[in-house]
């Protein structure tokens, strides 16, 4: 008995206007009797609003009415409608038990058909969902399942037929203000005819194999109650997972809180095989029941938190500097190269962290240096870009733009490539020391460029994001709401950037159309880094998130303490990354499960390095830290 | 289940692997070797080149089978974008009802993606796009689930189309219609995924490939156009290959020619509509169960 699948088919025939008109407004009174007063859901065939009962003047007798309305054009269709609102009203009029709503009333009126209803003053479980922010507790759970069992008993022993719901799902139970559960939605639709091809009926994820292929029992029930028990527990969705895919997401790993015997009897429930589930909701009852006496979940309220094993992990060395790093190490030929708000770039052995040299400039250095051919590139707060020897220190040649230098350099065909504050990408020639052009921009560039195909790309302050050619003319321009300070990926013909926008863009490198674009809760600065078909970021927002290149699809997110500056790495099989609230994560790269966390004493903005085995952060607390993965 | 179907439907599987040995062991011809060591033809601007072919089969009387095709080049020196729209959708539920919900959708798709996307393209002086190519897609599908609820109450369809503009392909896809790239060395790669029971007992591993192919219920949809609200279509984004093709066809030509045949008689077409005109005889040649309707595009000059 379901309604779904032909109702809505029937709301969405409507578009947008006529949906709206087509509702009744608040006032109507129908059949001289139900004053229409709100619309409290689009719920199967049509609305279902909240209407007075004007047969009862001198109190207020809420009921739910609820609307058919008939569009298809088909008049046999229109008629096998009619008659399966009818035969829902047929069906409710026989029943009697707390968790079914009463039925008062039905009649027709030219292509819309209302039942009336008891109205449960209450939330539907979806909306519970929804409003909690983690997954339902275990005791809540197994009550409101104990309730389920006995109104799928009854529905179930219905004389002279047994009767199957076929579409039990959190938007069809409704939770009262005495936290009881009342099924809703007795709609019926009919079973699709399998012609060439067939669908199923039902809900995505709540039904079980065999309702896919038209077969209802009993075990259809109990299969989309272990769905629905399997969705309050984790809090994921089923409608958004592969169909028939609970064992993959196993509870007690999305919430360990969750006792081993309830998620047997929720495994249990799931079966694939319908005879390897529970033979009847009684006996499902019978093992939630014994399951509440013995763990007490019925009577006491726990109170375990969820305590995360931290590894101890210890760096392998800490070298301190003499003010906050936020900026970027880099590591070539056994060195790290990291600059420091105290004006200087230092070298260290990566080994162990000793002392080399330090080059001193005029201003903060916020960026990753660039080290090629035995020289280092950085910008300077003090405006300029300095080419410094690897081996001694000294410095080579020096190039002043007009602003602070914050973002890094590329090297690409004879030219370094960086962005100033002073709103110009320039490129400069490395073997002449000379500017070979600079592109004038609407605002400061503190993104690092990203270089591929004999293009360039990069974002400003003024919101833009730029791809431009190796002469320095504009290819095409992108406009976002909010600066970009991110620096841009470039994979497989798209460019990948986050924006403060609060967005995270896929752009055709070669045109500058948006292929996609994935909404973050806040903005970011925080530069992209790949693996396989995954894409890592970081968000204000204070998620790390890891997305599908392909489909954009959310895979996991990691959720910090604070936001997330930082940028990615993946190092072997790990995600590293830093966080404003002063930890270096490890995570899985494919689960997202934190492997290890250190936890500096200031906030982490910059990207780590990696090489021979060990990994390098900075942080505000004034040191380099290197770890073994 | 698994030894039960085995008994059932496990075909005696000799001949077949015998029959690849000596596709393995027979030395390329010189035709092969030219598709294999192909390289992509410097052709500017770059374009797509399209073909595509349908036929009722040879067991049904009527088409449920809908597609569409169209493909343009916007050059002007500046930047050359080829742009192209394939659709292709199978409708179900009947005569009238198939017919009409795989003819909507794939009309509908077509209109939303040339309003929203090809419009913008020839515009002189374009507003900037307010949605990704792949929210595009997306809105083109919902719009198309509500016309084939409309148009076709009781019907459904299945719907697997690609945007492609400049060397990206966007596609969309619900139900059991497929999208391939094609590369001349030899591999056929699926990159779309089955909405269909079927393929949900293969990734279970329920049953083999080769048991799906003949599995009783292997028509039976998860997902289709039409049916359970709200509608959730896959939508991705890949390169397009710099040497190959993009095919999409419906059940019709997959369920009845193998990937290798698929393969071959592509290679061995002088161009894309000849391609799929073969393509149409081998699935008729193989009993032709049901509609066919196929697309091949070729990306030139990348």
């Amino acid at each position: 008995m379901e309604g779904a699948l032909e109702t809505r088919r029937i709301e969405n025939s409507l578009d947008g206007n006529t949906g709206a008109l087509n509702q009744l407004r608040s006032g109507t009174t129908l059949v001289g009797r139900y004053q229409v007063q709100d619309v409290i859901g689009v719920g199967g065939m049509g609305s279902v609003y909240r209407a007075r009962d004007m047969h009862f003047p001198n109190v207020l007798k809420l009921v739910a009415v609820k609307e058919m309305i008939n569009q298809a054009p088909d008049p046999l269709v229109r008629q096998t409608i009619v008659q399966n609102f009818e035969r829902e009203a047929n069906i409710l009029v026989t029943l009697n038990h707390p968790s079914i709503p009463k039925i008062y009333d039905f009649f027709t009126h030219d292509e819309r058909s209302y039942l009336v209803e008891e109205f449960i003053n209450g939330k539907d479980l979806e909306t519970v969902l929804k409003q909690s922010p983690t997954p339902i507790r275990e005791e809540q759970t197994i009550l409101w399942a104990i309730e389920l069992c006995d109104v799928l008993m009854y529905l179930h022993t219905h004389q002279p037929e047994p009767i199957i719901f076929r579409d039990i799902k959190p938007s069809n139970i409704m939770i009262n203000q005495m936290n009881h559960v009342v099924l809703v939605d007795f709609g019926i639709a009919k079973i699709f005819k399998t012609g060439q091809k067939g669908t199923m009926i039902g809900t995505e994820g709540y039904s079980p194999p065999e309702q896919y292929r038209g077969d209802a029992t009993l075990q259809t029930d109990i299969y989309a109650l272990g769905a629905t028990m399997h969705y309050l527990l984790t809090h994921r969705d089923p409608r958004l997972e592969a169909p028939f895919s609970f064992k993959d997401r196993p509870i007690r790993e999305i919430n360990p809180l969750v006792s081993p015997e309830l998620e047997v009897i929720v495994d249990t429930a799931l079966q694939y095989n319908p005879e390897e589930r529970f033979p009847s909701a009684s006996d499902m009852k019978a093992a939630l029941v014994a399951l509440a006496r013995r763990t007490g979940a019925l009577t006491k309220a726990t109170s375990a938190s969820l305590t995360l094993q931290e590894q101890p992990i210890t760096a392998v060395w800490e070298f301190a500097l003499e003010d906050e790093v936020r900026s970027s190490p880099s590591v070539e030929g056994g060195i790290l190269f990291a600059g420091a708000y105290d004006n200087n770039l230092y070298a260290l052995t990566a080994a162990k962290g000793e002392f080399i040299w330090k080059y001193p400039t005029e201003g903060a250095i916020t960026s990753k240096p660039l080290v090629d051919n035995g020289v280092i590139y950085f910008g300077s707060e003090d405006g300029k870009l300095h080419a410094v020897s690897t081996k001694t220190g000294k410095l080579i040649w020096d190039y002043a733009t007009g602003a602070p230098i914050r973002g890094s350099a590329r090297i690409a065909e004879g030219h370094i490539f960086v962005g100033s504050d002073d709103c110009n990408l320039y490129a400069i020639n490395i073997a002449s020391y000379r500017k070979s052009w600079a592109l004038s921009t609407e605002g400061a560039i503190r993104s690092t460029p990203a270089i591929q195909g004999g293009l360039i790309y990069f974002g400003n302050e003024a919101n833009e994001f730029t791809c431009a050619d190796f002469r320095g003319q504009v290819k095409w321009r992108f406009s976002t709401k909010r600066p970009n300070t991110s620096s841009p990926l470039v994979l497989d013909g798209i460019v990948y950037f986050s924006s403060l926008d609060g967005n995270f863009y896929a752009l055709d490198a070669k045109s500058g159309w948006t292929i996609w674009r994935f909404r973050m809760g806040k903005g970011s600065i925080s530069s992209p880094c790949s693996v396989e078909n995954f894409v890592y970021v970081g968000s204000a927002d204070t998620y790390m998130y890891c997305l599908d290149k392909s489909s954009s699809r959310e895979i996991w997110r990691f959720k910090c303490d604070h936001q997330v500056s930082g940028s990615p790495i993946v190092y072997k099989d790990g995600i590293y990354f830093g966080a404003a609230d002063g930890a270096f994560y490890c995570l899985d790269y494919k689960t997202g499960r934190q492997r290890w966390k250190y936890v500096t004493h200031g906030p982490i903005t910059g990207t780590p390095a990696a090489a021979n085995d060990l990994v390098y952060i900075g942080s505000s607390d004034h040191k380099i830290y290197a770890f073994m993965p | 289940m698994k030894t039960f179907l085995d008994k059932l439907f496990k075909k005696p599987s000799q001949a077949q692997s015998t029959g690849e040995m000596n596709v393995q062991t027979t030395p390329l011809t010189e035709e092969q070797l030219k598709v294999v060591t192909q390289e992509p033809i410097p052709m500017h601007p770059q374009q797509y080149l399209a073909g595509c072919g349908q036929s009722n089969g040879l067991q049904r009387d009527h088409n449920e089978d809908a597609l569409f095709m169209m493909s343009t080049v916007v050059a002007d020196g500046k930047s050359d974008l080829p742009f192209g729209i394939f659709i292709i959708a199978d409708g179900m539920g009947g005569h009238i009802h198939g017919e009409a919900a795989s003819q909507a959708a794939a009309r509908v798709v077509a209109k939303y993606l040339i309003s929203k996307v090809y419009y913008k393209l020839i515009d002189p002086n374009p507003e900037p796009m307010d949605e990704s190519l792949q929210e595009t897609v997306e809105s083109a599908i919902r719009e198309a689930q509500k016309a084939v609820l409309r148009y076709a109450p009781g019907g459904g369809t299945t719907l697997t189309c690609a945007l492609t503009l400049g060397d990206q392909v966007t596609i969309g896809h619900i139900g059991d219609s497929r999208a391939y790239f094609v590369y001349p060395d030899g591999r056929t790669q699926r990159i779309t995924q089955d909405h269909s029971l079927v393929q949900r007992m293969v990734d279970l591993n329920e049953i083999t490939e080769e048991e799906a192919m003949s599995h009783p219920n292997r028509n039976v949809l998860l997902r289709a156009l039409g049916q359970a609200d709200p509608v959730r279509a896959d939508i991705q984004t890949h390169q397009a290959p710099r040497v190959g093709y993009l095919l999409l066809c419906s059940d019709g030509l997959w369920g009845s020619v193998p990937d290798a045949q698929i393969h071959k008689i592509i290679s061995n077409a002088p161009d894309p509509s000849l391609a799929c005109h073969k393509l149409v005889e081998a699935a008729n040649a193989a009993g032709g169960p049901d509609n066919i309707s196929v697309i091949l595009v070729n990306f030139l000059g990348q």
